[in-house]
């Protein structure tokens, strides 16, 4: 059997466990021990599967599904192998961690949750097999369809049904677009494969048509600018691992499908585009890392900082596209592994953090980060973890999140050369944004940490919050050790980001780094650039060990336990700490203009104080509310025909014939 | 691929650094003391203060968790590192590689991350207020500090810190109007990066104002021995890449062993005038209101990024 | 020797570049005053420069001219005018300086593609810093419409021809003298002008805020 039957028997595997969940709709014991694990295991399986499939030549296969003259076509190259090593990966650690969590009593049983679960990571699989325009919008819409259900689970809370509900509306506005693309693509050959599109040379009208439809169809997929909306919404309303699932995994599929459409299907790249993407990419991205910085609920802000990673891989994309337009395939290369490498980090550390608020709400029941705090004390694993996650997220070295950032900012900064001098220009002010991006990153996660782990417990009720069951820890662990990984050999990592480059640009850095030894990552030559993070992290060590030795051996290693010395403050309690929002006023003064706040501030003379601030979406006041009036105002034009009358009705009807026979006369 | 010579002078920069910092420290304090009519502290106060905190015992808040016990040492190994990859005395360092600009700043970072997370720990009014201060003062000083180094790595087509001060320094001497303006931009960015006035004022104690104290408030004994070791440390690698960026004569090249011999007086020479130099800046300016601060740094941003667009245009 | 000194001419310009920028972020009067001091400073210094490097003799004359007038004569002036008006301390309540650098930003790449291709046809030898020219006076320019005050409007209008006289420095080594005395002449007189004007304002309004112009419009 070819490896891509295999891939297809652990997909139908996963098919089977949700179908199993349904004779054990609220039996938590047999979904949670039994069926979840498999999945797990079934995604370690594809992961493996997927690595092998990487250095092998593609496969092809066609199922004797869907239409009668276009059954599913499904293809394995390097790409979706890629994507799917991805989904294996990070959908392991997830499905682990899932069997710890879900329980009794939150919505939906946990039987129909394992089927809905299931379905989604196995048309997440599918999106990135299909070969065809038909398997792949059957597999979209599954994937749309089974995660608006995962999002409202608890769908007795009025809130969550309408975050569900946007959502599903943004997905569908992107179905269509990415429907349309499909269409432009087989230019009217009727043929909706795959490999005719790929056969097809379009104009570049056409193609610039298909480019900015695909950017609209999957930029809503991903949450870019102004199409984010439902992120902030519907993340926090999932549960956990579902967010999870949808951060880390789904969001990439959006990301696969661009990738595909521009680099395989359209046969052509304008430079132009690239500025599109980069420029949707830039603004999305400081956009969501300056909005996670004033949220103060802990999902809604790490949905903000998804956002912003979204836009850190378009830039990325952007710039890959550029250079391949003027033939720079070399740095076309890095620029596409670094966003390959961030796709991959980015399914580490976000999947690990949402799944650590998971296990917060779950002992704390609190979302908000001004009732959490000290957790650290209580939880330590899922302290510990989050912190790799955390740095991950920050871009530090040693971990995966730097990695990334440092191949992206090392194409551009070896960008001068394009022969053109306006684009010149704007490369280093475009780098310069990116590392302000990934400075507030930092700043945000400082702040997500803080107030979540450390401190003093902010509600007096958080001091029995209980630490996390094994099976959470052994999901979180797995994913902590993928930043720690990714982030330590990057060498190889690069190695199978390699055949992917390989198959969209003809061009990859693997041969140059693998040249350079596997210690140091050097994209083009040693003398030009290198990064070390085994030395890095080594080196630092070393320094901490042998400080305390010295330390310790040299004078005394004497310490005493007592009260917080605080200038000397002796009342102190935990509302004297810095809040979220108090954390987040730095950045609403600087980046005011950015924000639609609404502040209400006591006066001096109030007895009982109160301070409020809601921060609200621009984009939802700017743009949404204008468009939903206007729909609300046609469909009342529209409500005039409806008289309520029967008569009226059958001479609509009456009419209609007329007019028709009328047309058939002409 | 490691040479001896090359090992030695590792070992010799590292060892340097430790030895040093605390005398820049003293230096510049002592030069602040003069300019401000003051009678000046002894060279070797900092040493003795260091002496005296690690005999001291260390008191730690009764709810420090053991991030707060680790985060001296971390900031402590990062800056050492940081001092081993700046080039103060040779270009030929093994552990050269294994950072380059990106991972300096990298490394800044990290060490600003986790003493931040310190300061939040224990859970007072001043830790947290302290933490986010110097979270603000970071992600505006770290792009700036980025966009520095990229002008500089623009001129040599490297981003490795050696190979920047070997192209530098060894080859015919040229005017790069892009490096002055970034030189500029550092200026800025060093003071706020080292708590120093106009940012911050190193030997406050008044709460509302500070930064860098207000974070370390909780620390005491060895482990406050330690950060203000570290700080002393982080001035010393900034002065030696302000060095190294802007006056990179005199580092020793590769296979000249006989050379770290000189560099050894031309980089005292340059760091005591780098220090008089701190000391005047911060003795005509007066500290700026907390909210000036991000101007202060945005201009130095903007500063870095003209000095990027200067090198576009004028190709230097 | 000589490739240095036509590197002093960018040098030059870029200190031109930065004082701009620097003045867009300055509040103090006083400040602005010294800042564009400096600027005739450096403009001198160029002058003098490109004038050796090709020899035109008429260049030194322009310096001189320069030096007399932007580094001694208006400066001098301008103390005098805060003096009387006694705005000397002012501090300007600016919005937002951050985004209005960013704006600068802006400029300056505008700026800088605007004049490549401008400056290819040029010969000089500094003809790479036509692009700086050309910014610094767009950001004198971006400065008089973000300042509400009189003096600094002044004060912009000024340095916006300090940039003016660089590119015709750089990209054609100097107009002819007597374009150059018109031109000097014509500040002269602005200035005064300007100044008398401020005067009245000043009477008028019991402010320099040129927002009270506002008031003077027929409803």
């Amino acid at each position: 059997m070819m490896l891509l039957d295999w891939l297809l028997v652990v997909i139908a595997g996963w098919l089977a466990l949700g179908v199993a969940g349904i004779p054990a709709l609220r039996n938590t014991g047999v979904v949670a021990r039994l069926l979840f694990p498999a999945g797990a295991f079934l995604a370690l399986v594809l992961a493996g599967l997927a690595l092998a499939a990487l250095f092998t030549e593609p496969q092809t296969a066609v199922l004797a599904l869907g239409l009668p003259t276009l059954p599913f076509h499904l293809r394995l190259d390097g790409l979706s192998a890629f994507f799917l090593l991805v989904i294996g990966a990070a959908g392991a650690g997830i499905s682990l961690f899932a069997a710890g969590y879900f329980r009794q009593g939150e919505g939906t049983p946990p039987g129909l949750m394992c089927l809905e679960y299931h379905l989604f990571l196995a048309s997440m699989a599918l999106v990135v097999l299909a070969d065809d325009a038909y398997a792949f919008m059957v597999a979209w819409e599954t994937m749309a369809l089974s995660s608006f259900f995962l999002v409202t689970a608890n769908h007795r809370v009025p809130a969550i049904r309408s975050a569900g509900f946007l959502y599903l509306l943004v997905a569908h506005v992107g179905a269509l677009a990415i429907l349309l693309t499909f269409g432009v693509l087989q230019a009217g050959t009727g043929d909706y494969t795959f490999a005719n599109m790929r056969a097809q040379s379009l104009s570049p009208l056409w193609a610039s048509v298909a480019f900015l439809l695909a950017t609209v169809g999957f930029g809503a997929k991903a949450g870019v600018l102004p199409l984010h909306v439902w992120l902030p919404e519907a993340h926090p309303a999932a549960p956990s691992p579902v967010s999870a699932l949808m951060s880390a995994v789904m969001l990439k599929t959006a990301i696969y499908g661009l990738l595909r459409v521009v680099f395989d299907l359209a046969g052509t790249q304008l430079w132009w585009w690239g500025v599109v993407l980069l420029g949707l990419g830039l603004a999305t991205a400081l956009f969501g890392v300056i909005y996670s910085a004033v949220q103060s609920d802990m999902k809604r802000l790490l949905a903000y900082s998804s956002i912003e990673n979204i836009g850190l891989l378009f830039v990325g994309m952007g710039l890959a596209v550029l250079f391949h337009a003027y033939a720079m395939s070399a740095l076309a290369a890095l620029a596409l592994t670094a966003t390959l490498f961030h796709v991959a980090s980015h399914a580490c550390f976000k999947s690990l953090l949402f799944l650590a608020t998971g296990s917060v709400l779950h002992a704390t029941g609190e979302r908000s980060l001004g009732k959490l705090g000290g957790l650290i004390r209580r939880m330590p694993w899922v302290a510990a973890l989050s912190l790799v996650g955390v740095l991950a997220s920050s871009g530090l070295p040693p971990f995966s999140g730097f990695v990334a950032e440092w191949l992206l900012l090392q194409s551009f900064l070896f960008t001068t050369g394009l022969p053109n001098s306006f684009l010149n220009m704007l490369v280093p002010v475009v780098a310069a944004a990116i590392a302000l991006v990934a400075a507030l990153a930092g700043y945000v996660m400082v702040k997500f940490y803080g107030v979540i782990f450390l401190g003093q417990p902010r509600e007096p009720h958080l001091a029995h919050a209980h630490p996390a069951s094994p099976l959470e820890r052994a999901g979180l662990v797995w994913l902590g050790a993928g930043c720690v990984l990714l982030g330590l050999f990057p060498v190889q990592v690069i190695g199978v980001i390699d055949p992917v480059t390989q198959v969209l640009l003809g061009a990859g850095v693997g041969e140059t780094v693998r040249a350079n030894g596997w210690l140091f990552l050097s994209p083009t030559s040693l003398g030009r650039a290198s990064y070390g993070p085994l030395v890095f992290l080594l080196v630092v060590a070393f320094a901490v060990a042998l400080t305390a030795w010295l330390v310790h051996r040299l004078y005394h290693g004497r310490l005493r336990r007592s009260a917080p010395w605080d200038c000397g403050f002796p009342a102190q309690t935990a509302r004297m700490q810095d809040s979220a929002e108090g954390f987040g006023q730095p950045i609403r003064e600087i980046f005011n203009p950015v924000f639609r706040m609404t502040r209400e501030l006591p006066t001096p003379f109030d007895a009982a104080p109160k301070y409020r601030v809601t921060i609200e979406d621009p984009f939802w006041h700017g743009l949404y509310l204008p468009v939903a009036r206007l729909t609300e105002r046609l469909a009342r034009l529209v409500g005039r025909l409806q008289q309520g009358r029967i008569a009226i009705y059958l001479l609509y009807s009456f009419l209609t014939l007329i007019v028709l026979l009328g047309v058939v006369r002409w | 691929m490691v040479s001896w010579t090359g090992l030695l002078a590792q070992i010799l920069a590292i060892a340097l650094a430790l030895a040093l910092a605390p005398l820049l420290m003293g230096w510049v304090n002592q030069w602040r003391a003069w300019l401000q009519n003051r009678r000046a502290p002894s060279l070797l106060q900092p040493y003795r203060t260091l002496h005296k905190l690690f005999h001291k015992e260390s008191v730690l808040a009764e709810n420090a968790s053991p991030l707060f016990r680790i985060a001296p040492y971390i900031v402590f190994g990062c800056m050492a590192l940081a001092c081993g990859i700046a080039p103060t005395l040779s270009t030929d360092l093994p552990l050269a590689p294994a950072a380059d600009a990106i991972a300096l700043v990298g490394l800044f970072a990290l060490a600003r991350v986790f003493i931040s997370l310190a300061a939040m720990d224990v859970g007072t009014a001043f830790g947290s207020l302290g933490a986010r201060r110097e979270m603000l003062i970071g992600f505006l000083a770290e792009p700036a500090l980025l966009m520095v180094l990229f002008s500089a790595s623009l001129i040599t087509q490297s981003t490795s810190l050696a190979r920047i001060v070997e192209t530098l320094a060894h080859q015919s001497f040229a005017i790069y109007p892009s490096l002055a303006v970034a030189g500029v931009a550092f200026t800025f960015v060093s003071l706020a990066e080292n708590a120093r006035v106009p940012v911050d004022n190193p030997a406050t104690h008044l709460e509302l104002t500070m930064i860098h104290e207000a974070l370390i408030l909780e620390y005491s004994g060895r482990h406050l021995a330690l950060i203000e070791w570290a700080a002393a440390l982080k001035l010393f690698a900034y002065s030696c890449i302000g060095l190294a960026l802007f006056f990179p004569w005199g580092v020793a090249e590769a296979g000249t062993p006989l050379a770290i011999l000189f560099a050894i007086p031309a980089l005292v020479l340059k760091l005591a005038v780098g220090g008089v130099l701190l000391a005047v800046i911060e003795t005509i300016n007066a500290k700026m209101r907390l909210f000036r601060v991000p101007e202060f740094l945005a201009t130095a941003f903007l500063l870095a990024v003209i000095a990027l667009l200067v090198h576009v245009l004028l190709g230097a | 020797m000589e490739s240095l000194l036509a590197q002093t001419i960018n040098l030059f310009a870029v200190a031109l570049l930065v004082l701009a920028f620097a003045m867009i972020a300055q509040r103090r009067i006083l400040t602005l005053i010294h800042l564009y001091t400096l600027q005739g400073a450096a403009l001198v210094a160029a002058t003098l420069v490109v004038a050796h490097l090709t020899g035109q003799h008429h260049l030194y004359g322009s310096a001189i001219l320069t030096f007399v007038l932007k580094v001694v004569l208006i400066p001098v002036m301008l103390h005098r005018v805060i003096d009387r008006l006694n705005v000397r301390w002012d501090v300007e309540t600016l919005f937002n300086i951050p985004t209005t650098m960013l704006i600068g930003i802006v400029l300056v790449i505008v700026a800088f593609n605007l004049a490549a291709p401008i400056a290819s046809l040029s010969a000089s030898i500094a003809r790479g810093t036509l692009g700086i020219a050309l910014a610094c006076m767009l950001l004198s320019f971006l400065m008089m419409i973000v300042r509400a005050k009189a003096v600094p409007q002044v004060i912009g209008f000024l340095s916006m021809e300090n940039g003016l006289f660089f590119a015709a420095t750089a990209a054609t080594a100097g107009m002819p003298m007597i374009v150059e005395l018109g031109i000097a002449f014509d500040v002269l007189v602005g200035i005064l002008i300007l100044g008398v004007f401020m005067f009245q304002i000043r009477e008028q309004f019991d402010s320099l805020d040129i927002r009270h112009l506002e008031r003077l419009k027929e409803d």
